[in-house]
């Protein structure tokens, strides 16, 4: 489940001090999702995509299913309940009416979802009717109050946990907007009354309480009838309330699985600025490639966790021994002995500093000077009062002056040369899309950079250019096939999701794997667009002449020579291999008299790879005689 | 290994003018030899010196002429005494020709290997160029360097010159310079040859390449712009970081007679189940398991392989977009360079046409790569076009990769401008700060820019074989110091600092930082700034490695609290379950100790004080730390000394705490007598 960012960053204006606190709170969800089931909820369908009519239950159903599968691949610690009220069979701790918990063995009631869980919701059609039942639970007569009481279950549920560690919520599911409308006079004022009551102690408790509605096709869910005493809504948010929620449904359903990283500081920084006057900054991992999740060797047989031992054994004796304290390089001839201490002193140049160098113009960092994702710097007066002052100052003097600070850098394993590059804030409607501050680039060594553009040019002609007219057909090229709006957002890891998308349909047997779009390949409809082939077209002209068919056959004949080549050796293996008896040689275990060379004529005659040592390949020849 | 063997011939300009950048030709030369050393020790260097008073070559002997240069050392495999030799490269007295010094190397090489090893044989030349060139015998000296470079192109030869620029150059040097540096600058123009110049003694360090690597092509196959157009491209890594080489463990277990012992260590990976430690997992029957949620899912390789995501190998375009919806820290990797199949001119002219349309349009390409089949993802990433200004090198492109959605984390801050005003700078500190990033300058437009990448060396690397060297000799030797010229990398240039003083100091005066005091004292220890005496980067070492602890502790930190220090402390050392502890309890103990004489206000803590360092030094004596004890005492006193807490060591005195001496605890180095007189000495030196 996603917190509105904008929601939780609200008051960001004040005070920065805030900001660890913030980052402390709450690490997990404690979420009890409370799911109406009455039969109006089942009657009122609602036409989705595939042209299936849904019932506003199993809209809520899957919504809820798709959130926690992303969840589970976000490798969040949430821990989730599903509580259905309104219901003919009750199963709750209080014992108490038209509420049912559901759940499955090994699990309790609030817990992580697992595959189980997920899975067994899933086919809940299949036997809600038999197990559960849908029936009202508020009706006119009767005291019992569904909506009472599956809030006092949930409320329940949540005791577990503090409130400091764990965000506790309450999701509501329904599209009865007045469930006390049945109820007349001073009944339906005393239900309201106390239910309003659950709510008010609930959220005393730190528990947020919040309505997913789902409306009718000819008639809106009206927050006001009931629901916006309940979650406290008032003036103009009333009105925005009920299209908001839907979007936050899609949402919820829509996500893109993706691991949710905490905003955490990689690291405290002591940035040196001048003669001794230094300031305090954090360090955050903002963009960082996503690996697949890590995985843990099991048994086959069992299924169960292995458990990996490394052992040092000494090459000369075989003597098992412990980690050994030094290592070596060998150096004219000699083994050079370096203690673990040694190593990282030689590396320690620069432990927990950053240092300013200076200053450069943008213009000196090119486009090659990278080496590693960047890192981001955020002041922070925690230690230092006054931090945040200087490094706005300079920043602000950066941006205005266009240079970029070159500064070094070092931890205790690993020292470097970086660019300090200040990117302004950059906010949209939706947000903050670049917060302000300055990126860490790790600049490379001369030793780092290769010149593999200079490894061709040995030959005295000059290396032909492009001539106005061709570059001029290249820009109108480049303008047919513009992307307007490109942010690398944009795009989703195919592979990753194609990943996820499998573990998924493994963990919960599902048949048929879901279809993963890769979003990455070339759009080409719009390439066969005629204004885009016309450019193309003019293009090719300009620089192949009407010989770009003839270049592309030049390099296959290029690869056909190569090959050529490679079938003349081929046959004559052939012919050197036909002087052999293999079969005789074989079966008196001769093969191994023969040379390597000789081994080779029959490899290279058959087909097969031709490395490896003398026993491979006289193994290779006997599997392949299938001897 | 035959085949990629190089032989490189170094021609050095020892002449008077060369005399003060010797020292750092000398550790360029040697680092390139030990890294052939350790990387590729079949390679062959031969060295020439030229400018010298003596002349001794085979030419001046064959042909005549060639006058004061020297083959100093004969094309040979590398060993330990070349290194020795270029550490100490004769000086020489007179102005040389480095015209003369090339065509030796030349011959060297010719006569060594005639025309084979071609493209693997290196001519590098260092000099000042501020030395004037013969006129040859005949015709003029272009032809000369015309039938030079067009015997090194037959031969397969390559030049890489490099040109030490100092700042000032003397009026009647001016001509000779620009004389010849056109002389040089005909070599890139007529064969394989590279001129770079460099201003400092930094860059000189990084001027050549101290290690070859041959280059490997990662793609060679179309770049496609659509089906109809595609350009055969090859795709090459532009910087791959050099990495700290990987030693071998060292085992000491063959006994010292065996002389052919390899010493190596030996790891071995073994499966247990976890149930019985006993039983070991054959490799066949692991399987890899996944974790979805709290469970684990098996998934077996075969089946990943069946339904795995399997692009197809290629290189396409998706579109070209404004260079300024790309942003330079969305680079994640090491770079590549597309070039044009060097052997498809048409290619070439495509690749020029559409890196200079795209310069001059302000436009990237984003491209979809698979580089090779079968490989299990896709990258995305934008081509800048990288136009060249040398006739003989091609246009090409560069490519970064670029995050995909999954790798960007989105983080909120608070904007600036939101900020209190107490924490922004207002109009006369924006100015500081403005005259500060102007001043601070590393390239100005009249100098050379400093710590350009393409020149800077690594300064971990350098010192790693700058000590492996050293270690070779004297195996006990201790880590040098960063060597001066490393410094200017790691630290900032003093020069540089003292011509800018005022911007700096006005900065300083605009600015105030101090320490947050609402903060704990051993929290604000760890912040205190190094300065690089040898005291306190002892004390550095210790705050860090505390934040260390601290870190990794997180709030479970055992703390010795303030009220019962040494009951802490005591039972902090006595717990067994991790060696740890008691590192960390005389760590703590000293930090406390440290604390109390600081906040002392006359002498008020120092009984308290005392009991700490009573209750350490038992605890030193008991744990057979006694060099903890003493480097703290010795350290303390030090202190003591530098910030007027005299009285301090006046009172251990009285109070009669000692160092630990050998016959307390027989790990120490401290006889009885000098631990007795220990802090009475110090009592009587001052004053």
């Amino acid at each position: 489940m996603e917190l509105d960012p904008d929601d939780v960053f609200r008051d960001d204006d004040d005070d920065p001090e805030n900001e660890a606190l913030r980052q402390r709170a709450s690490s997990k969800e404690l979420v009890v999702y409370l799911v109406d089931a009455s039969p109006k909820m089942f009657s009122t369908k609602c036409p989705s995509e595939d042209q299936k009519d849904e019932s506003h239950f199993q809209i809520s159903i899957s919504c809820i299913l798709e959130s926690w599968k992303t969840q589970i691949i976000n490798r969040s610690y949430n821990e989730v309940a599903v509580c259905f009220f309104n219901t003919r069979e009750k199963k709750n701790l209080q014992d108490l009416n038209s509420v049912f918990v559901f759940n499955v063995a090994d699990r309790e009631f609030l817990d992580r979802p697992t595959a189980k869980f997920i899975k067994e919701l899933s086919r809940l059609e299949e036997f809600f009717v038999k197990e559960i039942g849908s029936q009202h639970g508020i009706v006119s007569g009767s005291r019992e109050n569904s909506l009472y009481n599956a809030l006092w279950v949930a409320q329940a549920l949540l005791r577990k946990g503090s409130a400091k560690t764990a965000d506790k919520r309450i999701l509501i599911f329904t599209d009865e907007d007045d469930p006390f409308g049945n109820i007349k006079g001073g009944a339906k004022a005393d239900m309201t009354r106390t239910t309003l009551q659950r709510v008010k102690d609930a959220q005393d408790l730190g528990i947020s309480i919040e309505l997913l509605p789902l409306s009718q096709l000819d008639r809106e869910f009206n927050v006001s009838l009931f629901y916006a005493d309940l979650i406290g809504l008032q003036g103009e948010d009333l009105a925005q309330f009920v299209p908001a929620a839907g979007e936050r449904m899609e949402d919820m359903k829509y996500q893109l699985r993706k691991r949710m990283f905490k905003k955490r500081i990689v690291r405290k920084l002591t940035f040196s600025v001048a003669n001794g006057v230094s300031i305090e900054v954090h360090t955050y991992a903002f963009i960082r490639p996503t690996v697949l999740g890590s995985i843990t060797w099991l048994d086959s047989v069992t299924n169960q966790p292995i458990k990996i031992e490394r052992s040092f054994i000494c090459a000369d004796t075989g003597a098992l021994m412990q980690e050994p304290p030094k290592h070596f390089q060998t150096y004219k001839n000699q083994n050079v002995k370096f203690s673990v201490e040694e190593l990282s002193e030689i590396k320690r140049v620069s432990t927990g500093q950053l240092r300013l160098l200076g200053f450069k113009p943008l213009s000196c960092l090119k486009d090659y000077h990278n080496l590693r994702p960047s890192t981001f710097i955020f002041p922070s007066d925690e230690e230092v009062i006054g931090s945040t002052r200087i490094f706005i100052a300079l920043h602000r003097s950066m941006i205005r002056l266009n240079r970029f600070a070159v500064a070094f850098y070092g931890t205790s394993s690993h020292s470097q040369l970086v660019a300090l590059v200040a990117q302004e804030e950059i906010i949209d409607s939706g947000g903050q899309v670049e917060p302000p501050g300055m990126h860490m680039i790790c600049l490379p060594y001369s030793d780092d950079i290769r010149h593999a553009e200079e490894l061709h040019s040995g030959t005295n002609a000059a290396i032909p250019r492009a001539n106005e007219d061709q570059i001029k057909k290249a820009a109108a090229l480049i303008k047919r096939i513009d992307l307007k709006d490109f942010s690398v957002y944009q795009f989703a890891n195919p592979g990753l999701q194609r990943h996820y998308a499998i573990l998924q349909a493994l963990a919960l047997e599902e048949d048929d794997l879901p279809e993963i779009k890769d979003e990455t390949v070339p759009d080409e409809e719009g390439l066969a667009r005629p204004g885009v082939v016309k450019a193309i077209e003019e293009f090719k002209l300009s620089v192949y002449g009407d010989k770009y068919d003839e270049s592309d056959n030049a390099g296959h004949k290029k690869v056909s020579e190569a090959s050529k080549k490679r079938k003349a050796l081929a046959d004559g293996a052939v012919q050197k291999s036909a002087q052999y008896n293999w079969d005789a040689l074989a079966d008196s275990g001769k093969l191994k008299d023969l040379t390597v060379v000789e081994l080779k004529f029959y490899l290279s005659a058959h087909d097969l790879p031709v490395s490896g040592k003398k026993e491979d390949l006289v193994k290779r020849i006997l599997t392949h005689m299938g001897k | 290994m035959a085949r990629n063997k190089e032989a490189l011939v170094l021609l050095l300009d020892v002449g008077p003018s060369m005399h003060h950048l010797l020292p750092e030709v000398e550790k360029i030369c040697s680092m390139i030899v030990q890294k052939k050393l350790v990387y590729s020790k079949y390679d062959e260097v031969g060295v020439v010196l030229f400018g010298t008073e003596e002349t001794e070559n085979e030419l001046t002997m064959e042909v005549g002429g060639y006058e004061h240069v020297v083959v100093l050392q004969n094309i040979k495999v590398v060993d330990g005494d070349l290194v020795e030799t270029l550490k100490k490269i004769p000086r020489g007295t007179l102005p040389g020709d480095f015209l003369d010094a090339i065509v030796v190397g030349m011959d060297m090489l010719i006569k060594k290997y005639s025309s084979t090893n071609k493209g693997k044989k290196r001519l590098c030349l260092i000099t000042n160029g501020l030395s004037p060139i013969k006129d040859p015998y005949e015709g003029s000296k272009e032809d000369q360097v015309n039938a030079i470079a067009q015997q090194m192109t037959s031969h397969g030869m390559k030049l890489e010159s490099v040109v030490v620029r100092e700042s000032v150059v003397l009026d009647e040097n001016v001509s000779v310079m620009e004389e010849n540096d056109r002389i040089l600058n005909l070599f890139p123009k007529r064969t394989c040859a590279k001129m770079v110049f460099v201003e400092s003694s930094t860059s000189l360090l990084g001027a050549l390449k101290t290690r070859s690597i041959s280059p490997v092509t990662i793609f060679r196959g179309d770049l496609e712009i659509s089906p109809k157009l595609k350009i055969k491209v090859w795709v090459y890594k532009k910087t791959s970081e050099e990495k700290f080489p990987t030693l071998k463990k060292y085992s000491d277990k063959a006994p010292s007679t065996d002389k052919f012992a390899s010493h190596e260590v030996k790891v071995d990976f073994e499966y247990k189940s976890v149930e019985d430690a006993n039983k070991v997992v054959p490799p066949e029957q692991r399987i890899k398991g996944y974790q979805y949620g709290p469970q684990v899912v098996p998934i077996s390789a075969d089946e990943w392989d069946a339904v795995k995501f399997k692009p197809e190998k290629s290189v396409k375009v998706l579109g070209f977009t404004d260079s300024s919806n790309i942003m330079r820290h969305h680079y994640m990797k090491d770079v590549n360079i597309f070039i044009a199949d060097p052997g498809d001119q048409n290619a070439i002219l495509a690749v020029s046409a559409l890196a200079r349309a795209m310069k001059e349009m302000h436009k990237v390409a984003i491209l979809r790569c698979v580089w090779r089949q079968g490989q299990g993802n896709v990258v995305v990433g934008a081509l800048t076009p990288n136009v060249s200004d040398n006739d003989h090198v091609p246009d090409s492109f560069y490519f970064n990769v670029l995050p995909f959605a999954e790798d960007v984390r989105e983080f909120q801050f608070p904007s600036f401008s939101n900020l209190p005003a107490s924490l922004l700078p207002d109009e006369e500190q924006q100015e500081a700060a403005d005259n500060f990033v102007k001043m601070l300058d590393l390239a100005p437009s009249d100098k050379e820019e400093m710590l350009q990448p393409d020149f800077t060396p690594n300064p971990v690397l350098e010192r790693f074989y700058n000590y492996l060297e050293l270690k070779s000799k004297h195996p006990d030797a201790a880590v040098p110091p960063l060597d001066k010229t490393l410094k200017r990398i790691t630290e900032p240039d003093p020069e540089l600092l003292a011509k800018k003083k005022s911007a700096i100091d006005s900065l300083l005066r605009h600015f105030e930082v101090k320490q947050n005091p609402k903060l704990k004292k051993s929290m604000k220890r760890m912040r205190e700034k190094p300065s690089g005496s040898d005291e306190e980067d002892n004390y550095r070492r210790i705050t860090s490695k505390n934040k260390v602890d601290l870190i990794e502790n997180g709030v479970k930190v055992e703390k010795i609290g303030d009220l019962t220090p040494v009951q802490d402390f005591e039972l902090m050392m006595s717990r067994r379950d991790n060696p740890e502890w008691i590192n960390r309890a005389i760590t703590e103990m000293k930090n406390k100790i440290h604390d109390l004489i600081e906040d002392s206000i006359e002498g008020d803590n120092y009984p308290k004080a005392l009991d700490l360092l009573v209750a350490l030094r038992k605890g030193c004596i008991l744990e057979q730390e006694p060099k903890q004890f003493n480097d703290f005492l010795h350290q303390l006193c030090k202190f003591c000394l530098e910030h007027d807490l005299r009285s301090f060591c006046d009172f251990l005195a009285s109070k009669g705490i000692t160092l630990i001496s050998k016959t307390e605890a027989v790990d120490s180095d401290v006889t009885e007598e000098e631990a007795r007189n220990y802090l009475v000495k110090r009592e009587a030196k001052p004053e």
